[in-house]
């Protein structure tokens, strides 16, 4: 930027003495950008626009504004930038303008040097308006076209695409010409289909040419657009603009209802998860534990001590803290398990209320033992590089955070049914589960399965805190928040069966987003409620009940 | 179960109750200030409310101890309970609120709102406020009831799905709109029948009228005990089923039981309220719920008077923890959990009265499971 500014300074001085009148405002900006394309500017073309902007006077300002591209002024865009942040000055008395740069160094606008010795007091603020603000921001948009950033240009393109100022279609005709790079000429296409489609004095076959091209940009803007021009003209430009309007709002409500999916599922493998290790501990084990959110918190209490401990020894490590978290947090919240399932659950199985009581107890102490340790205050969770960011979807964005929860999710659930299906483990957990008498007198050492099954839903539940760390607030109450909604998700899903859990979780997350821009946040959450509490009444043993005399048990 | 309606335990509990409704007063009003016997005023306040807490306890023993339901959203019925309290409360400030609005409470009139909703109607009324403590709960409960028994919704899908009712009224009562003062609750209190609240007299006329709630809240609950209709809660509890095959209601009994709870568990909250002088959603809170289960195992489930005790004790000992060892207070309360489902299951005073001094561990199969109908 610094080495085409000094090109465009140069070039400037070097043509002063060139007396070529027919300087178009778009090729003098390709020279501002960098563009080297061959043009002249008049060094006194500079001084006149400088002038303007020493007269303290809102129209002249506005004036240098318009002509600031075409005088071919190397510190244009600089100085735009100082205005936009009241940084541009001039001197009342010599008239020279001056501006602050990002380094807050005062500089000469004439010549783009250090101006030494100049006292800032002495200065005055070149003064805005609405209207001032308005050509600044216009010229902004011009000016950016030709700058070697691409993201510049795009922003550049986008700001013409809004403003629509009938004075940058030069500007845009030529900056499409040079420009390579498919995405920001779809941009430049945008805009200059923008500007030709409200300027009524186009020809009518150009404008409606021009529509076309923004009904296929089929956006929110490009339909407030469409709905401006249906407003402001008459015939066959106000009927093909309505059109194309209606057109683009049907298919955004389309799309608004994928997104409605897509924010269900998502919320879905939130629920999912934080259920999951309950489906394990309370659907197929039948024990009701309620200090199952507070694995889910030390899972997460894992992930920010591993982060940590990155940060201080080895922070290339960073973008790998999740992987290293997620097997430490399932052995750590397992091992926990396991010691409660034998301290405590073992003297308590066939006394449901009895266990759900103790857990309670035991999820009070958990709570207050990371609050000691970890403080009340909520901690920072970092995200790796991959989690971070966004892309497109159609109309919609999609977080790469969010959608990797979704996959995480639902990893862990096949991971899980594989792990009952397949392994001796799982057939064993499942022949203590289903007849525990036999399975003893078949040779299963049913308190040690009795052990590891509730491990393993804890350990779950550590992973799911490791994946919950990255979206939510990692505090001591972390898991308070995911409790009833995971006893909702497993009850409401059957219990004893995992199928039941997936479709549970993901059909409350959906319904909970569609019932949200209907009820509201809070009385979607409570309406939801109280479906599942008469839903309960109705099939008391959840969607997908088992069949048989095991369920009455 | 075959005790006559007075038997020793409950007169000695009457007595003490009897006692504490005229002393504590004595102590309080008649005692001068500088008497190491004079009773100050928050040790009034304190104690009343620990017996509104034991009042909520009994109303909570009734169906957990003698009809075997865990509900653990009892905390709801006793809030709401709270709340009528709280509405007659609020339209008594009259325009001594902020606002200086006759009619509209204070965070009405933030709120911009132009008139009184339906929900508050009447409840400048006392004779109609006190009608709502009772009706509001009890018409909950039963329609929850209604609901829950008849489809045969019962042990921890019980619980759970009552802890999710607690938490739905929980989420409500924040919203604004629902018209309940939002997340500050109601508060601010001026005057309950003409009398300030704050005022000496009120307080301890407040923790009189507590003793005696808890007293004739005892005297239902053990009237319903030892009639015909308890010995078949009882039945409920240990064999639903073959209770049912008999040819007992059960859904009927149950119903009945768990709305005269809810009534109870409401009138402790009313009297709760002006003795705190607040009451807000947090009221609502599930953690509540199960805080009260845990006073009930602690003095003991299917006692009453066990209940009323563990209440009073638990709540003072959180107390004496959250001021001198605030830290603790949440270890202590989780291990009494623990200790008291691992080795206490029958509470101090079942403990103490005999019936069992050690826990039996039941494996899973060891209790025979009666086959139910379906």
């Amino acid at each position: 930027m610094r080495m085409t500014r000094l090109i465009g300074a140069a070039l400037g001085r070097a043509m002063a003495g060139l007396t070529r009148k027919a300087a178009v405002a778009g090729l003098a900006i390709g020279l501002l950008g960098g563009a080297l394309a061959p043009c002249a500017a008049r060094a006194d073309a500079a001084d006149d626009v400088l002038a303007k902007f020493a007269t303290d006077r809102f129209p002249d300002t506005e004036k240098g504004i318009q002509d600031l591209a075409a005088s071919g002024l190397a510190t244009g865009p600089a100085m735009l930038e100082a205005l936009n942040g009241n940084q541009l000055y001039f001197d009342p008395a010599s008239k020279a303008v001056y501006f602050t740069n990002a380094a807050g160094e005062l500089i000469v606008a004439r010549t783009g040097a250090k101006a030494d010795g100049v006292a800032q007091a002495r200065l005055k603020k070149v003064r805005m308006n609405n209207s001032v603000r308005g050509a600044m921001q216009a010229a902004q948009g011009a000016l950016s076209l030709m700058s070697p950033d691409p993201a510049k240009r795009l922003s550049g393109a986008e700001s013409v695409f809004k403003s629509r100022d009938p004075a940058s279609l030069a500007a845009v005709e030529t900056a499409l010409k040079a420009e390579k790079d498919a995405r920001i000429r779809r941009a430049f296409e945008n805009a200059l289909a923008a500007i030709v489609a409200t300027d009524k004095s186009q020809d009518e076959i150009k404008r409606l040419e021009a529509m076309d091209v923004i009904k296929e940009r089929g956006d929110q803007d490009a339909a407030s657009l469409l709905s401006t021009i249906a407003a402001a003209n008459d015939g066959r430009v106000k009927a093909s603009a309505e059109e194309g309007a209606r057109a683009i709002q049907s298919r955004l409500a389309l799309w608004a209802h994928v997104q409605n999916v897509w924010y269900g599922l998502s919320l879905g493998s939130v629920l999912l998860l934080a259920a999951i290790g309950l489906a394990i501990t309370f659907g197929v084990m039948g024990v009701i534990n309620m200090a199952h959110g507070e694995m889910v918190m030390l899972g997460a209490y894992t992930t920010f001590v591993v982060q940590e401990w990155i940060r201080s020894h080895n922070p290339a490590l960073f973008d790998y803290s999740l992987f290293i978290a997620i097997p430490l947090a399932f052995v750590i919240t397992g091992f926990i398990g396991v010691i409660i399932e034998r301290c405590i659950i073992r003297f308590l199985y066939g006394r449901p209320l009895e266990t759900l009581l103790a857990t309670f107890g035991l999820s009070l102490m958990l709570q207050q033992a990371v609050r000691s340790m970890f403080g009340a205050n909520n901690r920072e969770v970092g995200a790796p590089a991959f989690m971070s960011g966004a892309f497109d979807f159609g109309a919609i964005s999609i977080t790469s955070g969010r959608m990797w929860i979704i996959v995480f999710a639902l990893a862990v659930f096949i991971g899980l049914l594989l792990l009952l299906r397949v392994t001796p483990f799982g057939l064993r957990m499942r022949a203590v589960t289903q007849n525990r008498r036999m399975a003893s007198a078949m040779g299963v050492d049913t308190n040690r399965i009795d052990a590891l099954a509730f491990g393993l839903g804890s350990g779950i539940a550590g992973i799911a805190g490791v994946a919950l760390s990255q979206i939510d607030n990692v505090s001591p109450n972390l898991g308070q928040s995911y409790i009833i909604d995971s006893f909702m998700v497993v009850v409401f899903g059957g219990v004893g069966n995992l199928w039941g859990t997936l479709v549970a979780a993901l059909s409350l997350g959906i319904a909970n987003k569609f019932l949200e821009p209907i009820a509201g946040a809070v009385l979607g959450k409570i309406l939801l409620l109280v479906f599942i509490i008469l839903f309960i009444q109705k099939r008391p043993r959840g969607l997908f009940a088992l069949k048989g005399r095991a369920v009455e048990a | 179960m075959h005790a006559s309606f007075l038997d020793a335990r409950s007169r000695i509990f009457l007595v003490i109750l009897a006692g504490a409704a005229t002393l504590v007063p004595i102590l309080f009003l008649a005692v001068p200030a500088g008497s190491a016997l004079h009773m100050p005023a928050y040790l009034v306040a304190l104690f009343g409310k620990y017996l509104c807490f034991a009042l909520l306890a009994l109303s909570l023993d009734l169906v957990w101890g003698y009809c075997g339901i865990l509900s653990l959203g009892h905390g709801a019925f006793f809030s709401l309970g709270g709340y009528a309290m709280g509405m007659y409360l609020m339209r008594q400030i009259g325009p001594r609120g902020v606002y200086a609005n006759p009619i509209l409470p204070d965070f009405m009139v933030f709120l911009n709102w132009k008139e009184l909703p339906v929900t508050w109607w009447g409840f400048n009324s006392f004779s109609y406020a006190m009608l709502m403590v009772l009706l509001v709960p009890g018409a909950l409960a039963f329609c929850f009831g209604w609901f829950a028994f008849r489809s045969r919704v019962t042990g921890v899908y019980l619980s759970i799905i009552t802890q999710a009712m607690t938490y739905a009224l929980l989420l409500a009562f924040f919203r604004n709109d629902m018209g309940f003062g939002g997340n500050n609750g109601l508060t601010d209190f001026k005057d309950l029948l003409g009398f300030n609240v704050q005022s000496d007299g009120m307080r301890a006329a407040l923790f009189s009228i507590s003793a005696i709630a808890l007293g004739v809240g005892y005297l239902i609950a053990r009237a319903v005990v030892t009639s015909k209709f308890g010995k078949v809660l009882i039945a409920i509890r240990d064999a639903e089923s073959r209770t049912r095959f008999i040819g007992y209601r059960v859904e009927t009994y149950k119903l009945v039981v768990f709305t005269l709870s809810a009534m109870m568990a409401g009138v402790a909250g009313a009297l709760y309220v002006p003795q705190v002088g607040i009451i807000n959603p947090s009221e609502f809170s599930p953690a509540n719920s199960i805080e009260a289960v845990i006073w009930v195992a602690v003095g003991g489930r299917g006692t009453l008077v066990g209940a009323a005790l563990g209440a009073v004790l638990v709540n003072f000992a959180k107390t004496w923890f959250t001021g001198a060892l605030p830290e603790l207070w949440l270890f202590a309360l989780g291990l009494l959990f623990i200790l008291v489902t691992l080795f206490l299951p029958k509470g101090i005073v079942g403990t103490l009265s005999g019936l069992s001094i050690w826990p039996r561990r039941n494996p899973p199969q060891a209790r025979p499971q009666p086959t139910p109908a379906e």
